[in-house]
């Protein structure tokens, strides 16, 4: 039996008091791509990416990751395949920067970091900017602060699959970029991305493959070039929006 | 202050206070004199011992339960597991009065494990992000099943006991063989102590522990069981200390972050500096009688608690 | 609304004459005596903690508070105690009762006054937890406080514990019942006179300001009755905890609507038929086998944290 590279589901569906949030759904996901999800509000891909990266403990359907089934592989094995960084990082301990971080390698050392670990932390803490602040307590941070810190915490597990829901949050435009920079030199060294994005040129300029959703449902899946036309964004949002072009990638003009 | 000084300070204020705590009593002591040593061996080592355990053990507990709730203003004595653990030490003395004195320990332990994981469950249906309601739900709570505990204590006649457990801990009736549960409480601390890391991850939320391989559920029970042990035994044995697992959390943690696999030794040492203090307090300021530390750190600990909310966010934030 | 308040009227009438009453025996005179005097002190208390509560409510914008909540009678109990150990036991028993209670009442309404006042004016929108935290403490702080005190005074008294945790609406301290009732009069008229500002007062400080009330000075004024009238109920009985809560809770039901008129009838009434009634059932009926006030603090306590979990805290 071959092991398949990448995130596989079949017949995947999540209703919350009986309201359906997502669909029965089917779909492939490939290994070694940034892949981005987008899609209106209330669409469902909080909840795919949740699901995917077994946050939320699926009631039907099935997601292989890397070969491994998200619902028997122990979640600490998971936690090797895959990193996840949700929405909401909002924190309630005193933590220094580096102590958050160095928790991104709590499933390859269980507390007890060697020097492998602590490179890890080093070079995590590097790619984001966060070496000058390393010592500083993340509630003296600013929103982005926080938010790199979060993501180096994410950076410094080095697993295989990343899902980030919504990163660029309180990120400003040159830290967004440099994330999205970040993502592309993973995927360029065998890694492999899922990121949840709600600013569509960041998934025109820098995604592989591209899962639209609505409703609850994928309505469409392919490359930038494909799913970001003008007619399929302007039904997928139910709004006017035009395509251009900048650098061979799609650019969506949708502020006028 | 830096890190590095509170771990001297505590230190010596801790041997200071415990060398202190041998000295003050209403028997004096001379060496060279036969009774010293009885007095030492019987009374003041244990007594000075409990306070020492007690403390840390409360303040680590503290820890523990704001870690596993996020909520820096709660701890276990304000909670509710107090009044849960003296209510099933009520239910096993009422129906099983001779039972043995481990059954009737086992049995308070279970009921503050229930009454901790209500509390949990309780602030879970609280609206998000109001971090002053989870404390005040837990004092609420705690009104409940203490009125509850004193009803039926009233009709049973039992409410001596019962004011001994809830109301102002103290230590003057600890001699040798009349403290030693409070180990077990010391043991549940370093229990904690063990499992620092997986508290501290749980802290970020169960989103960033389910990401990073642990169960929170499972690290959400270990938790309860800690806070339990902890606070059922001194509970029972000394009665309970308001403050002490809400202070002292908050002071180091304003020092030295909540790495708590770093900063555990010190909230312990710190813990059991605070309660030993207190003792020796209670024991100097109307000699010979005492006052129970419990009923000073009530006050004492109030002060604290509402500096804590008016002053502490402004320089911690 | 005003047939509510009639079948209120006649409930209190029938509890207060089963009160009388029932079982008077052979001694019926010397009895009815007692019970006449225990009758006029519990329905003082219950006036006057049904009346403070309102009151207390307007003034912090908030359904979930009470005076008692706030600390209010775990002061007056500090300042006794505090009171005692600057006069000293033997001065202080010899003080008439009268004086006694003046000095006490005074006291505590300055206190109020400056505390909670301050404490109020903090009070915005986003902080609404904190200050209810805030009280809540306070209360603990005042309770250990006396309770500390009370130890340094008497070592070997235990019962002050008790004394300073529990209502004791078996045995009020019917003689302070002139002073206390010539004390909480005036105060439940001057809240009744005043009534139709409290209906602009509630509707929160701006557009009590806008609306042309004196804001600053009602607040304050307001919390000094609310003080006076806590004194009174905890000199009687002690510390009435969560009834307050209790009391506006059943008033806000049966008086529903922006006016103080009636929410504050429907609360005294409330009060005296819960607090007679249910002295005259756990006393003639149950036997003396529970207390009241512990009672009332379980059924406080659930509703407290009914009202804290369904967000109800403005």
């Amino acid at each position: 039996m071959t092991i398949h590279q990448g995130i596989e589901i079949s017949g995947l569906s999540h209703a919350v008091r009986g309201a359906e949030i997502l669909a029965p759904t089917n779909l492939k996901l490939p290994a070694g791509r940034i892949t981005a999800l987008i899609g209106p509000n209330g669409a469902g891909k909080s909840t795919l990416s949740r699901l995917i990266a077994r946050i939320e403990p699926p009631v039907t359907g099935r997601v292989l990751v890397n070969g491994l089934d998200v619902a028997t592989t122990s979640t600490d094995r998971l936690a090797r395949e895959l990193a996840f960084l949700g929405q909401h990082s909002w924190l309630a301990s005193r933590l220094r920067v580096r102590e958050l971080v160095a928790f991104g390698r709590w499933p390859h050392c269980k507390g007890r970091p060697g020097p492998a670990d602590r490179a890890a932390v080093d070079r995590a803490l590097a790619e984001f900017g966060l070496l000058p602040i390393a010592g500083r307590f993340l509630d003296t941070l600013s929103g982005g602060q926080a938010q790199r810190a979060h993501l180096a915490m994410t950076a410094a597990q080095e697993t295989p699959w990343l899902i980030l829901d919504e990163p660029l949050n309180n990120l400003d435009l040159a830290h967004a970029r440099a994330l999205m920079a970040h993502l592309a030199r993973l995927r360029d060294g065998g890694g492999s991305i899922l990121v949840v994005l709600h600013d569509l040129n960041f998934a025109a300029g820098w995604a592989d493959h591209v899962v639209a959703m609505k409703d609850g449902r994928i309505v469409a899946e392919g490359t930038p070039a494909d799913v970001l036309t003008a007619p399929a964004l302007s039904s997928l949002y139910e709004t006017e929006i035009c395509v251009g072009e900048h650098q061979g990638r799609p650019l969506v003009l949708h502020h006028l | 202050m830096r890190a590095g000084h509170l771990w001297v300070l505590s230190a010596t204020a801790l041997g200071l206070l415990a060398a202190a705590s041998l000295m003050v009593g209403a028997a004096r002591i001379a060496p060279g004199d036969p009774m010293a040593a009885l007095v030492l061996g019987v009374s003041r080592i244990p007594r000075t011992l409990a306070a020492i355990l007690t403390g840390a053990a409360l303040a680590v507990a503290g820890v523990v339960m704001q870690q596993i709730v996020r909520n820096r203003f709660v701890e276990p004595a304000t909670a509710g597991t107090p009044e849960a653990s003296a209510a099933g030490l009520l239910a096993v003395t009422l129906i099983a009065p001779d039972a043995p004195i481990w059954l009737k320990m086992a049995v308070a332990a279970l009921a503050a494990l229930g009454g901790a994981a209500l509390f949990a469950a309780l602030i879970r249906r609280l609206p998000p992000r109001e971090v002053f309601l989870v404390p005040l739900a837990g004092i609420a709570l705690a009104g409940v099943i203490g009125a509850g505990v004193t009803l039926v204590g009233w009709q049973a006649d039992l409410m001596q006991y019962i004011s001994i457990w809830l109301m102002s801990g103290e230590f003057s009736g600890v001699i040798a063989g009349r403290y030693e549960f409070l180990w077990i409480a010391g043991a549940a601390a370093l229990l904690a102590w063990f499992a620092a890391d997986r508290f501290a991850i749980l802290a970020l939320g169960p989103d960033a522990a389910t990401a990073l391989g642990l169960s929170p559920v499972a690290v959400m029970r270990l938790g309860l069981v800690v806070v339990a042990l902890v606070t059922a035994m001194v509970v029972v044995t000394v009665g309970m200390l308001p403050f002490v697992g809400l202070i002292v959390p908050n002071l180091v943690a304003r020092v030295m972050g909540d790495n708590l696999r770093a900063t555990l030794p010190v909230v312990a040492m710190t813990g059991a500096v605070l309660v030993l203090g207190f003792d020796l307090l209670g024991r100097i300021v109307i000699h010979p009688y005492e006052i129970p530390a419990g009923t000073i750190l009530g006050a004492a600990g109030a002060v604290a608690f509402l500096w804590l909310l008016w002053r502490g966010d402004r320089d911690a934030r | 609304m005003r047939a509510r308040i009639l079948l209120l009227t006649g409930l209190l009438v029938l509890v207060s004459a089963l009160w009388l009453f029932q079982g008077l025996g052979p001694n019926r005179d010397f009895v009815l005596g007692l019970r006449l005097g225990k009758l006029a002190a519990l329905l003082l208390v219950a006036v006057s903690v049904g009346v403070a509560t309102i009151l207390f409510q307007t003034v912090a914008q908030n359904r979930i508070l009470t005076p008692a909540i706030m600390g209010f009678d775990a002061l007056y109990l500090l300042i006794q105690s505090l009171l005692v150990a600057s006069l000293g036991t033997a001065a202080f028993a010899s003080l008439p009762a009268g004086s006694k209670f003046a000095a006490e009442t005074l006291v505590m309404a300055a206190v109020a006054v400056a505390l909670f006042g301050a404490l109020l004016g903090q009070a915005r929108g986003d902080s609404i937890g904190r200050t209810i935290l805030t009280g809540v403490i306070l209360g603990i702080l005042f309770r250990s406080g006396a309770t500390l005190v009370g130890r340094m005074l008497d070592p070997n008294e235990y019962s002050i514990v008790q004394q300073v945790s529990f209502a004791n609406f078996s045995r009020p301290a019917t003689d302070t019942t002139a002073w206390a009732a010539a004390a909480a009069l005036p105060a439940i008229a001057a809240a009744l006179w005043l009534a139709p500002r409290f209906d602009v007062l509630a509707l929160g400080r701006e557009r009590a300001i806008s609306l042309g009330l004196p804001h600053r000075p009602m607040v304050l004024g307001t919390l000094a009755l609310v003080a006076v009238l806590t004194a009174v109920s905890t000199a009687l009985v002690g510390p009435v905890a969560l009834f307050g809560l209790i009391i506006a809770g059943f008033a806000h039901a049966i008086a529903p609507g922006a006016r103080h008129l009636p929410l504050l009838i429907a609360a005294a009434l409330i009060a005296s038929v819960l607090l007679v009634g249910g002295q005259w059932a756990f006393e003639r009926v149950l036997g003396q086998k529970a207390t009241l006030s512990v009672v009332i603090d379980f059924a406080g306590g659930v509703f407290f944290l009914a009202l804290l979990l369904k967000g109800k805290v403005r």
